[in-house]
């Protein structure tokens, strides 16, 4: 079993969730998208969340992300419990200590490359560490780009600085939501090798969302969804292996 | 394709808002126009015609008060001919003149220009017909008066009070008698109407036994016309006769004549608004064009022409111009009404009578409102024309396009350039011709600047970015960068607020100038402490002068009085008696050359223009004739310089006294110890026997009288306007709503990335000022330079013309367009703020 592995790896815990529950509606047309939910998000560990669609794997990820609202159980950030944050509480919580990268609509079409990267950094009114945003942009390749607009960047080099953006206010935790939904697979390839070496090389914590088996082979760890329960969990998966977990729930879903 | 339209109404229900809102109240501003004027002219028309109702035929004189020959007025005998004639029924005999009446404060009841005095004059039954009293009865003993009943119930007067009344004399006592109605013009003006007993009515304003003016009735069955041919040889060669119907149809005409001009006006100024609301229209049908790019690429892929779609669009937007029409159709009735009760308010008295429906006000709402909106509607329905089959296909939103701005930019510049040739050529040839240039060039630049306002809007609003980003941080920094990225959207909304604000400072501009120019004028002219002059604009009668010259404290007086004086066999010369020595210590005198002293030696003074074009000077004699036509003889003592306040011609009182019967003394100048003090005010008052007729003015008051009705013009322009800013600030609120809807994606990230709520509202908020700030700055930019270049026409017949920028009218103008946009923004702010978050940041 997976329990006693998750033991063995106790280190710092980035973001929980417990007895996570999220529930849509009442009665007759109550969904349940998240039944009571137990995971740990441990520091300098690449996650990814898996499962079919409609297993709550976008709505876990959310709520541990102080995006959305929850119906019972507790998600921590740090030391922080977000179940009873207002939602100014919630948004400076997410701008302080989170990071985000979304499949699409990521960037701000007014502003340079550079202005994307800083714009966490400009809301909360503070100033860049000039020596980490430089090593950031470095490593994503940008610095030549800068001064571009989004519209003038391909769909990786945008992506690209939303991963630079992610990073530069050194988020306790970044979340993806599909980051590589909306890219090649170069591309895609690229954007998911920065993401693993912020891990490894700068000890940063990452939750990625996917349904992608190579995405997910680039993370330290697995967590399977289905109808809103963790199912399963893997660690130094690779994609073979991701892909045959996933047939099996399919079978599973078909035959139940 | 009718159906696709009723459908896309139906399903921007709330995207279209702005615009139903927009054109109802244009439409409600003309339909109201229009069913106001057609109440007030039928209830004025039945008010004249009943007036009239019992009149047969009026008899007027025009007979002259002091021409020694003839008769001044219509005698009893000839009073008694008329009604000897066949089928006459009564005859009432009427004189009438000034009265003022006081308040139990000695204050004046009424509007200055319409406080009348007139003769009761009963008929057999001790009745007279044109007055119903509600309370008493006519005044028929020397010392009795009646009073109109809202005169009286001003005064809280009751009958046998004592009340006092002052006509062109003195002020006299008297008590009062009765209290009436009726429908005499001067009451109806919101003035007083004062009735005396015939006798003191004749003595007061002509002479005992004479009328002014006889109305005559006819007996039953007799014929107007017959009377009329009867009673016209009875007349002196100085009276005319009408029947009643004429001079009802007459009345009714000189109505109508002047409603049409209100009318008029107040269609100019609806046209104004509904043009503003073109801007706001056209941006909505452009969104919806926009988000609709699949569809109709797709409508196009399966067969629709190009026409069709455009039809389609066309469409809809005569759909929601009816609809909106006919909304705004029932809002303006109500604004009719509204009017109606609003005059009123303002002592404009208005006879009741039904609100008159008639089929033009209804045609003419349904049509401008739809024809404007589909005018609107026209450009955003020929691009939608334009969307290719293949954008079906495209995942892409069909982005905003700059290149066709080049070609745009070119027109507008070009555009732009020729009006402001054609304003600055009128300003420098002046006159009325200048003026034709001016309105033309007008029309061109504004429509230049319209349409450059895409283009200025980068760069003007790159000025304010750093006002935006110091004090508000990155939602100022987004804010100026969102309020340039449709440069399209944001120019038209600032378009409307831009024609607002140029003819709002246009008249402002010009308004200030003059106004400082005739103040300027007035206190460097006027020396004196105080003006004293009649509440009706009248002559002063004589004793005034003698009371004000006895007054304690007073240490100069000089009247105004007009004198008419042949100079030798020439034209009559403008000129004014004064009193010597004292006219230069209550007016600015500026003496070119010879001695004003001499003035009081008989000597006349002489106005330089005057002295140069009839070749006076100092020394020189000049034959006059009188007024009386007796001849002499007056040397010319001195040469001023023009002024506005003297006359060409000044001499001294007495010269002039034994030749005017009467003089007409329009103002007193008075000067006291030590200056204007209400002590001093009440010792003039008091002097002038406390008459409530009698204005006593001090430095200020006349300023406001001189200036004061620029101020009062300015207000009602600013009121006019008004409809128009408010389209603007819908405009306004319009583009937010689109731009809010159109960004929830970005709004959402910035949401999720950490911009709280507060920010997302202020940086709504802030773009709505944005555009606001910049449609007012480039309004009051053309709009000065329209005030300067119109004033520029007339600035030769105005004395003391300098260009005045009412910087501090022009700051409140910037400060309200924010405001305007804060409050545009509202509730915009709020749906950006309130979006869910989550939906906005799922992928398509």
């Amino acid at each position: 079993m997976t329990t006693a592995s998750l033991a063995d790896r106790a280190t710092t815990v980035a973001a929980r969730a417990t007895d996570l529950s999220k529930i849509y509606g009442q009665g007759e047309t109550q969904v349940v998208a998240l039944d009571r939910v137990s995971v740990d998000f441990r520091q300098a560990e690449f996650t990814a969340i898996m499962g079919p669609s409609g297993s709550g794997k976008s709505t876990l990820m959310h709520c541990v992300a102080g995006l959305d609202t929850f119906s019972s159980g507790s998600v921590r950030i740090g030391d922080t419990e977000l179940g009873s944050l207002k939602d100014k509480h919630l948004t400076k919580l997410r701008r302080d200590k989170i990071g985000f990268i979304f499949q699409a609509f990521n960037l701000l079409p007014t502003l340079t490359a550079l202005e994307n990267i800083t714009l966490p950094m400009d809301i909360a009114g503070r100033k860049p560490d000039k020596q980490w945003l430089d090593s950031v942009i470095t490593m994503v390749g940008l610095a030549d780009r800068l001064g571009h607009r989004p519209s003038q960047l391909s769909g990786g080099q945008q992506q690209r600085v939303a991963v630079a953006r992610a990073l530069a206010s050194k988020p306790e935790i970044i979340f993806g939501d599909e980051p590589t939904g909306n890219l090649d697979s170069r591309s895609g390839a690229e954007v998911l090798g920065f993401l693993r070496n912020s891990v490894r090389e700068l000890g940063q914590t990452v939750v990625m969302v996917t349904h992608d088996p190579v995405a997910a082979a680039y993370a330290d760890r697995v967590v399977f969804l289905a109808d809103g329960r963790i199912v399963d969990e893997m660690y130094r998966p690779t994609a073979e292996t991701v892909l045959d977990r996933m047939k099996a729930f399919d079978a599973k879903g078909r035959t139940s | 394709m009718f159906r696709t339209a009723l459908r896309n109404v139906l399903a921007h229900k709330a995207r279209l808002l702005m615009t139903v809102l927009a054109v109802m109240l244009g439409v409600a501003f003309v339909s109201g126009t229009l069913v106001f004027a057609d109440t007030l002219s039928n209830a004025f028309r039945n008010q004249s015609a009943k007036s009239y109702d019992d009149v047969a035929v009026a008899v007027t004189s025009y007979a002259e008060k002091d021409d020694a020959e003839k008769e001044p007025g219509l005698s009893r005998k000839t009073l008694d001919e008329i009604a000897a004639v066949d089928g006459v029924g009564a005859t009432y005999g009427r004189v009438d003149g000034f009265a003022g009446v006081a308040d139990p404060d000695g204050k004046l009841i009424g509007v200055g220009w319409s406080n009348k005095g007139s003769n009761f004059a009963p008929g057999k039954g001790g009745k007279d017909p044109a007055y119903t009293f509600t309370d008493g009865s006519g005044p028929v003993k020397d010392d009795q008066i009646a009073l109109d009943r809202d005169s009286a119930a001003k005064g809280d007067y009751q009958v046998g009070d004592r009340v006092r009344v002052a006509t062109n004399g003195p002020v006299k006592e008297y008590t009062l008698s009765g209290v009436f109605t009726t429908e005499d013009g001067a009451v109806n003006a919101g003035g007083s109407l004062v009735l005396f007993d015939t006798a003191v009515a004749q003595k007061q304003y002509l002479e005992p036994g004479y009328f002014q003016s006889v109305t005559v009735t006819a007996a039953p069955g007799a014929s107007d016309a017959k009377i009329l041919d009867a009673v016209k040889p009875l007349l002196p060669d100085t009276a005319e006769a009408k029947t009643g119907q004429a001079l009802a149809d007459e009345q009714a005409e000189e109505i109508e004549q002047g409603l049409g001009s209100l009318k008029q006006v107040l269609l100019g100024f609806a046209g104004i608004a509904l043009f503003v609301g073109v801007f706001l229209i056209s941006n909505t049908f452009t969104m919806l064009v926009a988000q609709r790019t699949k569809e109709i690429a797709l409508m196009r892929a399966v067969g629709a022409s190009r026409r069709q779609i455009t039809r389609s669009v066309l469409a809809e937007a005569a759909l929601v111009g009816l609809v909106a029409s006919a909304i705004g159709f029932v809002l303006g009735i109500g604004l009719a009404v509204g009017l109606r009760s609003g005059m009123a308010a303002f002592e404009m008295k208005i006879p009741d009578g039904p609100l008159i429906l008639s089929a033009t006000p209804v045609l003419a709402a349904l049509g401008v409102g739809v024809l404007i909106t589909m005018f609107a509607a026209w450009l955003p329905g020929r691009r939608a024309a334009k969307i290719p089959p293949v954008a079906a296909m495209n995942s892409v939103h069909a982005a905003a396009t700059t290149k066709s701005l080049v070609l745009r930019n070119s027109i507008g510049a070009a555009v732009t350039a020729l009006g402001a040739a054609g304003i600055v050529l009128g300003a420098s040839s002046g006159g009325d011709d200048g003026r034709m240039y001016i309105a033309a060039g007008a029309f061109f630049a504004l429509v230049g600047v319209i349409i450059l306002i895409p283009l200025l809007s980068r760069p003007v609003i790159a000025i304010v970015r750093p006002l935006l980003v110091g004090p508000f941080g990155v939602s100022g920094k987004l804010a100026g960068q969102n309020a340039v990225r449709n440069p399209r959207r944001t120019g038209a909304t600032a378009s409307a607020l831009a024609i607002g604000l140029t003819l709002v400072t246009g008249l402002s501009v010009l308004g200030v100038t003059v106004g400082t120019a005739i103040d300027k004028t007035t206190t460097d002219n006027i020396k004196a402490d105080y003006m004293v002059s009649m509440a009706n604009g009248r002559d002063l009668d004589q004793s005034a002068l003698t009371a004000l010259e006895k007054a304690e404290g007073v240490s100069a007086v000089s009247p105004q009085q007009s004198v008419y004086f042949q100079a030798g066999d020439e034209d009559f010369v403008s000129a004014s008696a004064v009193t010597p020595g004292d006219v230069e210590q209550v007016l600015n005198v500026d003496v070119v050359s010879g001695d004003i002293g001499s003035l009081a030696k008989g000597k006349i003074a002489v106005a330089e223009k005057t002295a140069r074009s009839k070749g006076w000077k100092p020394g020189d004699t000049v034959p006059v004739t009188f007024n009386d036509e007796k001849k002499g003889t007056l040397e010319v003592g001195a040469v001023f310089k023009d002024s506005e306040f003297l006359s060409p011609v000044l001499v001294d009182t007495k010269v002039v006294k034994p030749h005017e019967a009467r003089p007409s003394i329009q103002q007193i100048f008075v000067k006291v110890d030590g200056g204007q003090s209400s002590a001093h005010e009440k010792v003039l008052t008091d002097a002038l026997g406390d008459n409530p007729a009698i204005k006593v003015m001090d430095r200020q008051d006349i300023r406001d009288e001189f200036g004061g009705i620029i101020n009062t013009l300015l207000n009602i322009m600013y009121g006019l306007l008004a409809m128009a800013l408010i389209i603007a600030v819908l405009g306004v609120v319009n583009t937010l709503a689109m731009s809010v809807f159109e960004r929830q994606q970005e709004i959402g990230m910035l949401r999720a990335i950490g911009l709280d709520r507060r920010r997302v509202k202020r940086m709504v908020r802030l773009e709505a000022v944005v555009i606001s700030v910049f449609g007012a700055m480039v309004g009051i930019g053309l709009g000065s330079f329209l005030g300067w270049a119109i004033g520029e026409t007339f600035a030769d017949q105005i004395p003391g013309y300098a260009l005045v920028l009412p910087w501090d009218r022009i700051g409140i103008f910037l400060v309200l367009a924010g405001l305007v946009g804060v409050l545009a923004a509202m509730w915009p702010a709020r749906n950006a703020a309130r979006l869910n978050m989550l939906n906005a940041i799922k992928a398509e």
